[in-house]
């Protein structure tokens, strides 16, 4: 039987360790990529493309698949999302364009994003140069952060002709493509093959370097004609409960890094984990701690199933892969003997009226304590903003709104004339996502090239960055699912 | 339940469901297994001269990740030997009585060698004859096959041949590759035939392979006009059978039509019987999915005609026939316009974009509140003062009933155009057209 035609089924006491951390949907094989855009309708107007943040011509990528154009496919994509790649393996699909396919009520939705990632592998496989670096005008741009926003910025303006360089701390560009999306959703391969593309542009990528230390923000002012701010979110925040700084606790997006970084058999594990949160990292944390061999994963949350932030298909993914959910359920203290982790001291708790955000609120049930049994705790409850680098940019006048960096919706500009930004940085209402920066990329590469050359950018290039404004998805902080906040690649509330 | 059996013109067989003469029965063995497996009758594939045959014999077209939507091939007649194929028809026919076992033949055009084969044939008990005027490759090449029945001359005289000898039922099978598919019919008729079958297959290149040149099918490096068939011809066959169903001289004769061309289901077999086939015959969805399709075709015009509380096939052969018209003859007054069900429509504008581009600009897309959303997708409305009729996005709408095109009165005159230009010569000039009109009130949008 053919290799695709092989039923998935999932039993992980009958696979290596690698084979758990291989990608969960294998590629669709030229047959079932086939077969699945003939199904595509060819909607005029689609919806699936204005739901789409970065408005792909979903049809039109779709079709060319079905007509054996696989490389004006990938083009189609790309010329709306360089991130296309990653967008096509981490996009909430469910939430975006698959559920706006016309087909999603009377039949199922067409696989958008598999299709698109058939797309992408085909243009990375055939090893295709879509775009080279444009005809150079003399001016320079910084971009601080090589995140998905970031990237797009750079390898946009480079397009059109700048000289770009990208300022990235991290030994590799990519922020969370590379360093937080769980590895058997995107490998570490894909991430850092994508930024290549983007250096491949003709953009100066200088890793390793942190701005303020490496560079000094006023030479960077100084020399460039316009700065993109990129940096993302930091750290997982404090508990502010006892035993917190306990070796046995850890920080989820350093857990997953770290399965992105080493190799798999040198990472250390509990048996017995709680991971605390239910947001999308939460969820990665403890199926990443499933596959890893943890026999035990309970996800510690304060609300109940109907709060928690993780996607709905996440939450059903980890009930799949075994881990457990005790809601309602409060930490109040990490317990341990000689100096290792032996348990989460946790209350009981109930909702009670919602608050302000429309979410009911926990409140402790009296003498409800009990202890998870545990030697490992993992918090995944939202991500810290990189506050002093934000204040350092406050300096120069830029604003923010509740902490993040305020940008006037149509351009990403702040409130200083150079510097724009993009990101989970400036995402301060809706969800944080992939394809959400990447849109905040384009938008800013677009007023970047409109400001400083003073002409309108050329037309066919970077496309839907404005036709398609009136969609609530767009604007710099509103999200189709605005209930929702992310807490996947980034999270905002607590 | 009804009764499938058929008496075509002396052919007893215990279904409508017949095997036409192509590989499906080229052996004894095939045969057999095809009645076994509930198949009322078999063509046998051709026998008669000396051939020798090529590969790659078949070429086929895919649509949309579906195989074999058409399949066409350059394979002759029957290369084993006729001793062979002689003996196994009488073997077919020893072990099942009951089915039709109809032998197709083709030789050079001359008469004793027609006469002699005939002969011959009828001796291993045949229930009758298929003359084969149609296979268009290799044989049509060598003045045999089509090269006879596109010629109506040549098809009357063979079929006077044969008729001279034939003591069983003959069926003329005709070519679809002419220009006027009545006149050979006719020339059959002359002759006296015993019967009609048709379409053989239609010349046909099955496509170009883009990376070598090369001709589909692929006869080492070279490749040639073959014989098509399948899903895909099915309209064309309908057509033609309906032509000849209803002229004058065929009705006249009262003699059947055996109706093939693409049939792969029960629904397909009832289209050709409506249009007055007496028994269909089925190649490709065979070749495609083996005999065993025959339970389905079967069970499903059963429990069709048992529905339609037909008793017998009879009862609803040729049907449709007398609704086949022309052009000349429609009414003009027929007015019809689409009404988008907008409880089922999903919104894939398809319609829209079908009908502005292509068609007469009568659907808009609005904005229609019709659900919570807060940026509502714009919906497709037919501005039904402009809507021809013409059905174009009812065909493209994906979902089942969402379009429907609806008869209204526009108190447009009930007249034919055959009528119009009788009654109203005059309007065959442009400006007496556009006054005519005016006086109706037709507005062409």
């Amino acid at each position: 039987m053919a290799e695709h035609y092989k039923p998935v089924k999932y039993k992980a006491w009958e696979m290596g360790l690698e084979e758990r951390f291989q990608e969960v949907f294998p590629p669709l094989s030229q047959r079932e990529a086939v077969l699945e855009a003939n199904r595509c309708l060819y909607c005029y107007d689609a919806p699936c493309m204005v739901a789409c943040p970065t408005h792909i011509d979903i049809p039109t990528f779709i079709r060319k698949i079905s007509t054996g154009n696989v490389t004006g496919s990938a083009r189609t994509i790309l010329e709306a999302n360089l991130m296309g790649a990653s967008c096509a393996r981490v996009c909430p699909v469910q939430e975006l364009c698959e559920g706006a396919c016309v087909l999603e009520h009377d039949e199922k939705p067409i696989m958008i994003g598999r299709l698109q990632r058939y797309a992408m592998d085909y243009a990375d496989q055939s090893k295709i140069e879509f775009f080279t670096k444009g005809k150079s005008n003399g001016m320079k741009v910084a971009v601080i952060g090589a995140g998905p926003a970031g990237l797009t910025c750079a390898g946009e303006l480079s397009k059109f002709g700048f000289d770009v360089t990208c300022y990235e701390r991290k030994v590799w560009p990519g922020g969370l493509s590379t360093y937080g999306i769980v590895v058997f959703r995107e490998p570490v391969e894909v991430a850092r093959h994508e930024a290549k593309k983007i250096e491949d542009l003709g953009v100066t990528m200088k890793t390793g370097h942190t701005v303020g230390e490496d560079i000094q923000f006023e030479d960077l002012f100084k020399d460039n004609d316009a700065v993109f701010v990129s940096i993302g979110l930091g750290s997982v925040p404090e508990m502010d409960i006892p035993g917190e700084d306990l070796e046995g606790v850890v920080d989820g997006l350093f857990f997953i890094e770290e399965t992105k970084t080493k190799p798999l058999a040198e990472i250390q594990y509990g048996n017995r984990i709680c991971v605390i949160g239910a947001g999308n990292t939460a969820i990665d944390c403890a199926t990443i701690a499933r596959r890893l061999g943890s026999e035990r994963v309970t996800m510690i949350y304060r609300r109940s199933e109907a709060e928690m932030p993780a996607y709905h298909f996440e939450y059903q993914f980890a009930l799949g892969e075994g881990v457990s959910f005790s809601f309602l359920t409060q930490p109040v203290e990490v317990l341990s003997t000689n100096g290792k982790v032996d348990g989460l001291k946790c209350v009981r708790m109930d909702l009670a009226e919602p608050d302000e955000s429309g979410r009911r609120v926990a409140v402790p049930i009296p003498n409800s304590e009990f202890v998870v049994p545990c030697d490992m705790v993992i918090k995944a409850i939202g991500q810290l903003k990189h506050t002093p680098f934000i204040a350092k940019l406050g300096e120069y006048g830029i604003k923010t709104i509740k902490g993040y960096i305020a940008v006037d919706a149509k351009t990403n500009r702040t409130a200083h004339e150079k510097i724009f930004a993009g990101g989970d940085c400036i995402r301060s209402r809706g969800e944080a996502s992939t394809v959400m920066a990447t849109q905040d990329g384009k938008i800013a590469a677009r007023a970047i090239y409109e400001q400083l050359t003073g002409k309108p950018i050329p037309e066919g290039t970077l496309k839907r960055t404005t036709d398609m404004t009136i969609d609530p998805t767009m604007a710099n902080g509103c999200a189709l699912h605005d209930h929702k906040p992310r807490v996947h690649a980034a999270a905002t509330t607590k | 339940m009804a009764d499938l059996s058929i008496n075509f013109n002396g052919i007893k067989s215990p279904n409508p469901f017949w095997l036409a003469s192509a590989p499906p029965s080229n052996s004894g063995y095939q045969v057999q297994k095809a009645f076994e497996a509930g198949w009322g009758g078999a063509v046998w594939k051709t026998v008669g001269a000396p051939v020798m045959n090529v590969c790659n014999r078949y070429g086929t077209i895919d649509y949309k990740g579906r195989k074999i939507i058409g399949l066409n091939n350059v394979e002759l007649i029957s290369d084993r030997p006729l001793e062979t194929n002689l003996k196994e028809m009488a073997e077919a026919k020893r072990n099942f009585p009951n089915h039709a076992v109809i032998a197709s033949i083709m030789v050079e055009s001359k008469k004793e060698a027609w006469q002699e084969i005939i002969k011959r044939t009828e001796q291993t008990g045949v229930d009758g004859f298929e003359l084969n005027f149609g296979c268009p490759h290799g044989m049509s090449e060598r003045g045999m096959g089509a090269a006879m029945g596109q010629v109506p001359e040549y098809t009357c005289m063979v079929t006077e041949w044969v008729m001279e000898v034939a003591t069983k039922p003959v069926i003329v099978k005709l070519t679809p590759n002419v220009t006027d598919i009545v006149q050979p019919a006719r020339a059959a008729i002359k002759a006296n035939a015993s019967a009609i079958s048709l379409i053989n297959t239609i010349n046909s290149i099955m496509g170009v392979d883009i990376d070598t040149f090369e001709i589909k099918p692929n006869v080492g490096g070279k490749g040639g006009h073959g014989g098509y068939a399948g899903p895909a011809v099915k309209p064309i066959a309908l057509n033609l059978i309906s032509a000849v169903a209803s002229d004058e001289e065929y009705r006249k004769a009262g003699i059947p039509i055996s109706g093939m061309g693409g049939i792969e289901t029960w629904q397909d077999c009832v289209e050709f019987m409506l249009l007055g086939s007496t028994s269909v015959q089925v190649c490709t969805a065979v070749m495609h999915f083996g005999f065993r399709i025959v339970e389905d075709l079967i069970d499903g015009l059963s429990n069709w005609m048992d529905q339609r509380n037909f008793k017998n096939c009879t009862d609803f052969i040729g049907k449709s026939l007398p609704r086949i018209s022309s052009f000349g003859d429609f009414d003009l007054g027929f007015q019809s316009v689409a009404r988008i069900d907008h409880a089922k429509c999903i919104q894939c504008n398809l319609c829209f974009i079908a009908c502005n581009d292509t068609a007469h600009q009568c659907i808009d897309l609005k904005d229609m509140k019709l659900t919570s959303e807060v940026t509502e997708r714009l919906w497709p409305v037919v501005r039904e003062e402009d809507c021809v009729g013409c059905a174009l996005c009812s065909s493209v709408c994906p979902v089942d009933d969402c379009i429907e095109m609806v008869e209204i009165d526009t108190g447009r005159p009930h007249i034919t155009w055959n009528q119009l230009i009788k009654e109203k010569p005059e309007v065959l000039q442009w400006d007496k057209m556009v006054e005519y009109r005016e006086k109706n009130h037709i507005h062409i949008h």
